[in-house]
């Protein structure tokens, strides 16, 4: 490595301290070994809690069978570009006009749709179904671990792994996440640390190392376990101190839990801690009741999604090109509107991925009809991609994972094809 | 730690005659340590037989004392060996004539507590939309608005005393079982306080639906939660219509209403069956025609339950095979009820989530299945399952003993408790703030699991995989370093009195005393050497620097060092 490399890369952000020797060498070292592999594949994946209703998220307003099933709830055909219309996309379906932030970057080619996509396995429990969308293994429950966390630790690393490989937005580490690759689960950034108060002397050791010893010894348990990815982790972000990194290009994030998540996803991008999967839920689409159609209940939860993933966009900018967002949940919603100008648990839906490494511009996967015999078992929209074909697409084609331990006993089929 | 092999003990105490305990007389406020306690009314003809176990007799005490309750305060082991272990959990499990003079003194700070969902409707009303709009237009300013809804008038009210009410009483409840339960049960009939109007509703769902059954019948239970409002509106069945119900009056008038099969699923997923309990789409579709017309009387505002005849499905129903025949109305509802509770997989199903929540994660399968058995035979008495669980071998084994991982609410609870923390009275003259239970409340949310938040109908989740994360134990930690420090503000720990007597320039003795108030000497010998060797740090010793003698300890570190410990987090 040359002076002008470890230069530019020191002056590029994140890691000036590696430069002033106060950084953990770990991360010096995974900070070289990145400069040799340059950035990693970098998988955000967000899961729509609840059960989205994939037909008022990209609406097939080309389908006289939806108007007809739907009647107080269904969104207006595209109208050119008038207000509280279907965004049209293709001349079939359309994004819902709470989701027009995302319109460009389908112009762009970075946003493509998989329609009709969920499941084999039956089960209208949420519980169920989140439970099989995360572990990988639709119908077994005994599956210890989640399928990201699986590909992941199939995957090669940089050499020293970073603690920040994967990351969890939020309190409880999601399924999807748990297993063998020691996955971090944060609430936000800036509480990620041992608050030693105005009464830490300075130099000293400090609390932080007592905890830390407190966690380092004893047998291999969860406590344990965790306590020592913990300290891994402070110390390093610590030292790369992401939370100084303001939202770029003017990106604007919704106000809310959501937002927060992604906003912080993007300083860990920026901050170059070796973040090669992150992870944030967003709920409220259980919309049994009062839906809402171009406005209402749906319409402000898909606003705020929206608004949320486009500025993640803006934000990251051209680091885009090295990144995947994919958009998941469990099951879709009733094809027909019920008694109370809602929707029920259901069987398909659409997924979105956006990113440099989609080929977007285009909904992917076979429209199985919304005629009566068209619909599983009589009632909601078919599945016509296996979720697990698109995963195993991003996980392989954009992480690099081994696509064997993804998705035990899955043959996979022909993949969706939407990653370049 | 297993000294007791030997001298394991089957305790049998017969109540008649035995001496009980009462509350002690202080509590709150007022540290209860040393309290003696006063004789209570004692109760005739129960048995509880303990097992031989290996445990020594004060960890067994200790073992129940985490178990039934959040924790020892200081002065809970001496109470019970006084009254006997056996005599302490009869108490626990028949708690009615046990005084709570502290929650008592505490409770009237938290007024919606004791409020109809009506009174709360008019007391902590909804900003209108008229005053929204004029706020953002303009023409109304912030100040005015401030002025004709303070602060203290907002629907946020109502959680936030709620949330600040349950962890006070987890805190200075004698009723420590009681107290357990209600947790457990509110999270198993899990209602969300954000959604829509349940937020008015909460008080009285606690109040009505769960309190009185806890240690009651199980299906008493599913009754309360099903004919409640909050349960009504959280899950949609106060919408649900037979399938061909045309509105015949008010706004709606002319649409067709419909089936809501949300509560219907929830009721056989979370509540009775379990996800594995055999039930189909088609059952799911017939329990919720049978549930048709349980609604509430104008939930805005604050309405109760109402059966509406015109909405229910009077057709045939065949609900896991067993039909209910044409013509019913609300006892359509109620049969379902009493199909559900007596079904095998609800016994097991319930057996197995107490045994979950009381013994380990993984529940022995032996236990399951006698707690399962005591479910059946007892037509399904939570108190009897519970006495199934508290007299097994399983349950004072040595496998089980510090097995469980505290959760959220346990661990803030918890510390508290072991250090005879003080909460701050709050009270409408405060504005509910700068209380101790408020500022507790915080920070239960900060480590995952605001009360009355869970969002989904699942509740939290019950094993400890989904609470023990890193965010989470930095959480806790730094919930120590708060705590210890006296940063909580509301609620204070006074230190200087925990180690009251032992030499400040000592650190050691400073940490062997601190060790026993909150470990109870259970300290693994690793923790024990860290522990040790943190006291060379010139932090804890505060050293000078001329002479390198210790001149003092830093308690508050030493003390959250050792709330921080892995020790601490389990129970």
């Amino acid at each position: 490595m040359t002076d002008c490399t470890r230069r530019s890369f020191v002056k590029g952000g994140a890691l000036a301290l590696v430069a002033l020797g106060a950084a953990p060498r770990f991360l010096v070292r995974t900070a070289l070994a990145q400069e040799r592999a340059g950035r990693p594949k970098v998988l955000v994946a967000i899961f729509q809690r609840g059960a989205v209703d994939g037909l008022s998220m990209v609406v097939p307003h080309g389908d006289p069978d939806y108007y007809a099933a739907r009647g107080s709830i269904a969104i207006a055909r595209p109208a050119n570009g008038a207000a509280d219309t279907t965004v049209d996309l293709d001349g079939f379906f359309g994004l819902h006009p709470s989701l027009a932030a995302l319109e460009p970057l389908w112009s762009d080619g970075r946003l493509a749709v998989v329609h009709a996509c969920g499941s084999p396995d039956t089960t209208r429990s949420h519980f169920d179904a989140q439970d099989y969308m995360e572990s990988g293994t639709p119908g077994v429950k005994s599956t210890p671990d989640g399928w990201l966390a699986r590909g992941l630790a199939a995957t090669p690393a940089p050499e020293p792994a970073s603690p920040f490989r994967a990351v969890s937005l939020g309190a409880a580490l999601p399924r999807i996440l748990r297993g063998d690759v020691g996955a971090v689960a944060m609430s936000s950034v800036a509480d990620f640390d041992v608050k030693e108060g105005a009464a830490a002397m300075a130099g000293a050791p400090g609390v932080r190392q007592g905890f830390e010893s407190l966690y380092e010894k004893g047998v291999r348990d969860l406590l344990y376990g965790t306590g020592r990815e913990t300290f891994e982790a402070v110390k390093m972000l610590k030292a790369a101190a992401p939370q100084r990194l303001a939202p770029a290009n003017g990106a604007a994030y919704p106000r809310g839990r959501f937002g927060e998540s992604l906003r912080q996803i993007a300083q860990l991008i920026r901050a170059d801690v070796g973040l090669e999967v992150a992870f944030a839920d967003v709920g409220g689409w259980d919309t049994h009741a009062g839906q809402g159609n171009e406005r209402g209940q749906l319409a402000a939860r898909l606003r705020e999604f929206g608004g949320g993933l486009a500025a993640l966009d803006r934000d990251l900018g051209p680091r885009m090109s090295d990144v995947v967002v994919l958009t998941m949940s469990e099951f879709g919603r009733t094809v027909r509107e019920n008694g109370n100008r809602g929707t029920d648990h259901g069987h398909a839906t659409a997924m979105l991925a956006l990113g440099g490494a989609v080929k977007g511009g285009r909904v992917y996967g076979r429209w199985p009809g919304l005629r009566p015999h068209q619909l599983f078992e009589g009632r909601d929209l078919a599945v016509t991609t296996d979720f697990r074909a698109l995963f195993t697409e991003v996980a392989t084609r954009h992480l690099g994972a081994p696509a064997g331990p993804l998705f035990p006993g899955y043959q996979s089929a022909a993949l969706p094809g939407l990653i370049a | 730690m297993r000294q007791g092999l030997g001298g394991a003990v089957a305790i049998l105490v017969v109540l008649l005659g035995a001496c009980s305990s009462a509350a002690p007389p202080a509590g709150g406020p007022v540290p209860v340590a040393g309290s003696v306690p006063a004789a209570a009314p004692v109760r005739a003809g129960r048995v509880v037989t303990l097992p031989a176990s290996p445990l020594t007799p004060d960890q067994q005490i200790l073992h129940a004392l985490n178990r039934l309750g959040y924790g020892p305060r200081p002065g809970d082991l001496e109470r019970v060996r006084r009254m006997g272990l056996a005599a302490y959990i009869e108490v626990q499990l028949d708690p009615s004539d046990l005084a709570d003079p502290a929650v008592a003194r505490a409770l009237p700070a938290y007024p919606v507590l004791a409020r109809s969902a009506a009174e709360l409707v008019r007391e902590y009303p909804v900003p209108s939309p008229q005053i929204r709009q004029q706020l953002a237009s303009g023409q109304m300013t912030r100040q005015v608005v401030v002025q004709m809804y303070p602060p203290e008038r907002r629907p946020a009210v109502i959680t936030a005393q709620m949330q600040a009410a349950r962890i006070t009483r987890a805190v200075l409840s004698e009723r420590q079982l009681e107290e357990v339960l209600v947790d457990f049960w509110f999270n198993h009939f899990n209602v969300y306080a954000q959604k829509g109007a349940v937020r008015w509703m909460l008080p009285a769902y606690e109040r009505e639906a769960i309190r009185p059954h806890v240690l009651g019948r199980f299906r008493d239970l599913v009754l309360a939660t099903a004919r409640h409002p909050a349960m009504l509106f959280y899950l949609d069945n106060w919408l649900s219509t037979r399938a061909d119900l045309v509105v015949p009056r008010g706004p709606n008038a002319g649409r067709r209403a419909g089936l809501n099969e949300n509560y219907a699923r929830e009721l056989m997923e979370l509540h009775t069956l379990g996800v594995d309990g055999g039930y189909s789409q088609h059952d799911v579709v017939e329990v919720a025609r049978c549930f048709t017309g349980w609604s509430i009387d104008r939930p805005q505002q604050g309405g109760g339950f109402v059966f509406r005849s015109l909405a229910h499905d009077r057709g045939e129903k065949r609900v896991l095979g067993q039909v209910i025949p044409a013509g019913g109305g609300r006892e359509d509802g109620e049969r379902v009820i009493d199909i559900l509770v007596r079904q095998p997989a609800t016994e097991q199903f319930i057996a197995t989530k107490l045994a979950r929540r009381f013994v380990s994660d993984d529940p022995p399968p032996a236990l399951v299945e006698r707690a399962t058995a005591t479910f059946q035979r007892t037509d399904g008495s939570i108190r009897a399952v519970l006495m199934t669980i508290f007299t097994s071998p399983e349950f004072w084994s040595a496998e089980a003993y510090r097995a469980k991982i505290k959760t959220p609410l346990e661990v803030v609870a918890s510390a508290v408790r072991t250090l005879d923390g003080r909460l701050a009275p709050g009270g409408p003259d405060r504005g509910g703030l700068g209380d101790g239970g408020t500022a507790l409340a915080r920070e239960v949310a900060r480590l995952g699991e605001p009360l009355y938040e869970a969002q989904p109908p699942t509740g939290y989740p019950d094993r400890a995989e989904s609470w023990v994360n890193t965010g989470a134990l930095l959480g806790r930690m730094n919930f120590a370093l708060g705590l210890a420090h006296n940063r909580l503000r509301g609620a204070t720990v006074d230190l200087p009195r925990v180690v009251a007597g032992v030499d400040r320039g000592q650190p050691a003795q400073v940490l062997e005393r601190l060790l026993v108030a909150v470990l109870h000497g259970e300290a693994s010998p690793e923790t024990r050497a860290v522990l040790s060797a943190q006291l060379e740090s010139p932090e804890i010793t505060r050293v000078t620097a001329y002479d390198r003698v210790a001149k003092d300890t830093d308690v508050e570190k030493l003390a959250a060092l050792v709330l921080g410990s892995p020790e601490f987090q389990r129970r």
